[in-house]
């Protein structure tokens, strides 16, 4: 196996990232299928790579070549989607986003995503998860708008500081690595988790909505908002820069009265309109 | 849906290996640990100071017990303790009002998180160097002789 | 069986943590006013529980240590598990164990106290 360590200095200069590059790495994947009953083991399949090969182009490779059974869940390959998050080496990430020339050891253990009910090998089920992102009404509230009169339906005004207030919480895929991370969600099945935590404030603070009475009531409960105590490894792990935790704990600096929501809900296009 | 492992949640040994996830995730871990154990003191000195009422034969039996080298150890494994998780305590209180964490703007790769900034993070490495601090003092007061 | 909200809760643990800390940093200082193996001779141990500031200064640190305390204590062990017969027992416990502690303590103030302020 040839290897080659170069210390590559991101243009951005804050970032010094270490890569090995390798001709071939062992894939060590978690194999188990839950339905059947199961019990899991590992399998070790040798995968050719290079410079750029990700975990998800070993993976796929491991499928096409060695062995067609590995169950893995995959779409868009570019961080995007969201659906190939699983544990790489012991900590969640998405697969098509991590290069294996920036792991450590010439060996990748893939698992699935803990902390989400197993279905079969490298494959979890989401439905609680977003079971717990459907209890936050993730949806604009505002009785102003009506949308049931489709010819008077107009935008509401935003500025772009409004929209920053708001807009990275909007850039979550749902990939679920921060409520996998999460040591609450670990033990506490009934805990909203980072993701559904974060939407809350991501709605709570858009100057469209109207409901934020309703949302800190949503979220302050024996099992909600306060079960969460800035471990940040959601933030950590998060591919897009979403930042959960910054979320969460704006929400909560509301709730305990460190910042007042002086928030002037967004005036509708058509009520400036002078017919 | 049948027959699915429900319980594929990392249960307690998700509080374990804390060293994954950065420095926030293992002052959480060290802020419980602390809590506990200093809980576990409260209720301890409580029940030793409560042998003042029976006069200074008790107490005398009592400091015996307690003036001993293991005595004085887990003293200063106290001192340690609460001045982390005080100073930690500090910062949280302030994290969790969403103080000192940064504002929300537009991602950029590498997409690195606003939240977990030094100027927190800090908080933890002064934490845990006043309780090194202090268990240095204590260790001159209680092991130090008179 | 909730009488209050989490969050008034949760800013009673925060409330009681900070001024925790005052007057458990006052309590240490005792130690180190005098040296320490006098301190804890069993005369001048007495002699503080006689002075009514340093009285109140104790019962408050039972009272809010024991609230901070358990109340965090309650708050690890609802994480742990989560059925109605968990968190009732562990708030029932939890409560319970917070009124022992203090009044347990509060036994010893007085009886140390014997009721003679100097």
């Amino acid at each position: 196996m040839n290897e080659q360590v170069i210390e590559k200095i991101e243009k951005m200069g804050k970032h010094k990232k270490k890569e090995t590059i390798r001709s071939s790495i062992v894939l060590k994947v978690y194999r188990a299928n839950r339905l059947a009953g199961e019990s899991g083991h590992y399998d070790s399949i040798e995968v050719p790579v290079q410079r750029w090969t990700t975990v998800l182009d070993a993976l796929l490779h491991a499928k096409s070549y060695k062995d067609p059974s590995i169950g893995i869940r995959f779409s868009c390959r570019m961080a995007s989607c969201g659906s190939c998050g699983m544990k790489i080496n012991g900590i969640p990430r998405l697969a098509c986003y991590t290069k294996v020339s920036e792991l450590e050891g010439s060996t990748v253990t893939v698992e699935p995503l803990a902390n989400f009910p197993h279905i079969r090998d490298l494959v979890t089920d989401f439905a609680q998860f977003f079971s717990h992102h459907r209890d936050m009404q993730p949806y604009i509230k505002n009785d102003q708008a009506d949308i049931e009169d489709k010819a008077r339906l107009s935008e509401f005004l935003q500025s772009p500081e409004d929209l920053d207030k708001f807009l990275q919480f909007s850039y979550c895929i749902k990939c679920g690595l921060c409520y996998s991370a999460c040591p609450t969600v670990a033990t506490d099945i009934k805990f909203p988790g980072p993701q559904a935590l974060s939407q809350a404030y991501r709605y709570f603070i858009d100057n469209r909505d109207m409901a934020e009475k309703e949302r800190m009531n949503m979220v302050d409960d024996r099992h909600g908002i306060w079960r969460c105590h800035f471990a940040g490894s959601c933030s950590s792990v998060c591919p897009k820069g979403v930042d959960p935790a910054l979320g969460i704990q704006l929400l909560r600096g509301h709730m305990l009265g460190f910042s007042k929501n002086e928030k002037k809900i967004a005036d509708l296009q058509e009520r400036l309109r002078k017919d | 849906m049948a027959k699915m492992d429900r319980n594929n949640r990392e249960g307690i040994k998700g509080w374990l290996n804390p060293g994954r996830y950065g420095w926030e995730r293992v002052s959480y871990w060290l802020q419980r640990l602390t809590g506990v154990g200093l809980l576990a003191y409260f209720v301890g000195h409580i029940y030793e100071t409560s042998s003042l009422t029976q006069g200074p034969d008790a107490w005398a039996a009592m400091l015996e017990l307690t003036q001993t080298s293991m005595g004085h150890l887990i003293l200063l494994l106290v001192i340690g303790m609460s001045m982390y998780h005080s100073v930690n305590g500090i910062r949280l209180i302030f994290t969790h009002g969403g103080k000192g964490l940064g504002r929300p703007g537009r991602p950029d790769y590498p997409y690195d998180a606003v939240s977990l900034n030094y100027r927190q993070k800090s908080g933890i490495w002064i934490a845990l160097i006043l309780a090194a601090a202090s268990m240095l003092y204590g260790a001159s007061v209680l092991l130090g002789g008179e | 069986m909730t009488m209050l909200r989490e969050s008034q809760i949760m800013k009673i643990h925060y409330i009681t943590g900070i001024a925790a800390l005052f007057v458990v940093a006052i309590h240490i200082m005792m130690r180190l006013i005098m040296p320490y193996n006098m301190s804890l001779e069993y005369e001048n141990v007495i002699a503080n529980y006689h002075n009514l500031p340093y009285v109140v200064l104790l019962e408050s640190i039972l009272v809010l240590i024991a609230i901070h305390g358990f109340n965090g204590l309650r708050v690890i062990l609802l994480e742990l598990r989560q059925s109605k017969a968990w968190e009732d027992g562990v708030t029932i416990l939890t409560i319970a164990a917070m009124m022992a502690v203090v009044a347990y303590g509060t036994r010893t103030i007085i009886f140390a106290n014997g009721l003679g302020f100097e």
